[in-house]
């Protein structure tokens, strides 16, 4: 009986010895080292993909709870990424295509995607919105109603511009993609998602 | 012959699909219809082709895989995928049961390395069988089923390992910005339809989803494995092709599987 409990209080004293000389800073190291090695090579697989900005590096350390000064540097930066096109309203009926249709860019050579095909938000990925649509995932919040609840108005519609374009120029270490700031979508795109969310006559307000 | 009576089975089973998805549209009922009628899975028929792989003599050096230790000791299968991933003397690293796989093969049997990872997994677009890798896996693997995980944890470098596969999973990088956590790091969790697993936590997601691997995977008529599955949520998150077996591919199965301890395998699993 006593010999399986000093075993396994022996084991988490040699547990305890480990962590406390393998510091954040050895694990990081075998991190980068491990992600060097950890794909092919070539160029058909885009490595320049695992190259980190400053924003998702703290992001990452900090799993995404920056400090609150971190938070305030990475807004005040994601917000300087973002680019205005002349209107920020676009046509809705173009807007639920996009929201609609996968992201696209698959690279690699066991499946990639065709170069040329169509890049979407896959919105629905992660938001509720038209609410014909059922097949709608929930990490985001629900945008059914977004239009009549926030308002048809400049600063909903600059908001919602933004926040598509760079999410984290609101909210530091968001789980949304910054669809506009990593050329996922244009400008264009993106102001027709907006008209998807905001205009009266799109089925998300109806 | 194989690949008719795998697509007749594949048929009935998306009947099913259909069936499921108008109430519960996730992939829990697959898996509740293989523990009532484990028979009925076609991946059974991947195992025997990979036991038959694994005891046929293969490679320039003429041996089979019976003369490779997968951490119980030379020859033995039966328990040794509850036990992985796990630190290797010989080859001084922590391995999972598809990189172990690729030592016994290049340096027991004489297979070139390069050549075999040319093609490790089925195209399902191509409907093409399962691989040899991928038959080979299911097999030893299946030979764990019923077992608790119970990965090992005593060696420094195990514990290193889950450390560095935690941080990876956190690791946010790539044109939308994910990290595993983006998806798996919060309870009740859909993308679409698709309920994804909270392996942020130990406990009751992990051990399911890490308990049903290898798996038959409905959707593309085939049998996958772990690699394959950090392969593909690494394509979701549209980073480059994982190298297969790598330390990268190790560290984040050695973290699942740490999740998942005291979970129960049931292998091979069925899923969407
Ligand atoms: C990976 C999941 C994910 C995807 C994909 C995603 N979002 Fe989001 N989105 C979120 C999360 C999480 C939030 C809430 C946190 C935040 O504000 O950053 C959010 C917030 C929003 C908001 C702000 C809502 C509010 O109440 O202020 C809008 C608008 C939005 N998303 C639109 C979109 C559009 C349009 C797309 C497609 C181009 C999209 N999202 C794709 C996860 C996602
Ligand atoms: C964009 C979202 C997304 C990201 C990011 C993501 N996954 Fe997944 N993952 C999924 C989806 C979708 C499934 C399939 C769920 C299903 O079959 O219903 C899945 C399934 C899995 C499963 C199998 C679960 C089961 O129950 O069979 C594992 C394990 C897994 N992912 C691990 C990872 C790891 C490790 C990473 C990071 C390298 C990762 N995922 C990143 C979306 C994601």
């Amino acid at each position: 009986m006593k010999k399986p409990i000093l075993a396994s209080v022996a084991l988490s004293i040699l547990a305890g010895v480990t962590w406390a000389a393998g510091d954040d800073k050895a694990i990081q190291a075998l991190v980068d080292q491990y992600i060097s090695t950890g794909y092919q090579q070539g160029d058909k697989q885009h490595l320049e993909r695992l190259k980190q900005d400053e924003t998702l590096k703290i992001c990452s350390e900090t799993r995404n709870k920056p400090s609150d000064e971190q938070a305030k540097a990475i807004v005040e930066r994601e917000k300087a990424s973002i680019k205005y096109p002349e209107k920020m309203l676009g046509s809705w009926e173009k807007g639920k295509e996009v929201f609609n249709t996968g992201f696209g860019m698959r690279v690699g050579v066991i499946m990639p995607d065709k170069a040329d095909k169509p890049r979407g938000g896959n919105c629905y990925a992660c938001h509720a919105a038209d609410p014909k649509e059922v097949a709608a995932g929930n990490i985001g919040s629900s945008l059914t109603g977004y239009g009549k609840a926030r308002g048809n108005n400049e600063t909903n519609i600059k908001y919602t511009y933004e926040k598509i374009y760079n999410s984290q120029a609101h909210v530091a270490c968001s789980n949304m993609p910054r669809f506009g700031a990593n050329g996922v979508l244009n400008p264009e795109q993106i102001a027709d998602l907006v008209a998807f969310l905001i205009d009266p006559a799109s089925p998300v307000n109806k | 012959m194989k690949k008719l009576l795998l697509s007749g089975l594949l048929m009935s089973s998306l009947a099913l699909t259909v069936v499921y998805a108008a109430e519960e549209p996730n992939a829990d009922a697959y898996r509740e219809m293989t523990y009532g009628d484990r028979d009925a899975n076609p991946a059974l028929l991947v195992v025997d082709r990979g036991e038959e792989l694994f005891k046929a003599k293969r490679g320039s050096k003429n041996v089979s895989m019976e003369e490779c230790d997968f951490g119980l000791g030379k020859g033995v299968v039966k328990g040794v995928y509850a036990e992985l991933p796990r630190y290797f003397q010989d080859t001084d690293r922590v391995q999972d049961l598809e990189s172990r796989m690729l030592t016994c093969m290049t340096t027991v049997q004489g297979f070139d390395e390069a050549e075999l990872k040319k093609k490790t997994y089925a195209n399902e677009k191509a409907n093409e069988d399962n691989t040899d890798l991928e038959a080979i896996a299911v097999y030893i693997a299946a030979q764990s089923d019923g077992m608790k995980i119970n990965p090992p944890i005593a060696h420094p470098k195990e514990q290193e390992m889950i450390k560095v596969g935690e941080a990876l999973f956190y690791h946010r990088t790539g044109p939308l910005d994910f990290s595993c956590a983006s998806c798996h790091g919060a309870d009740k969790q859909r993308i679409r339809l698709q309920n994804l697993g909270n392996f942020s936590k130990a406990g009751a997601d992990a051990q399911k989803a890490i308990g049903g691997w290898p798996t038959y995977r409905v959707s593309h008529a085939a049998v996958r494995t772990m690699q394959h599955r950090i392969w593909d949520c690494e394509g979701q998150m549209r980073l480059p092709d994982t190298e297969y077996g790598s330390p990268l591919t190790v560290a984040l199965i050695a973290y699942l599987t740490s999740q998942a301890k005291d979970g129960t395998y049931v292998l091979p699993g069925m899923s969407r």
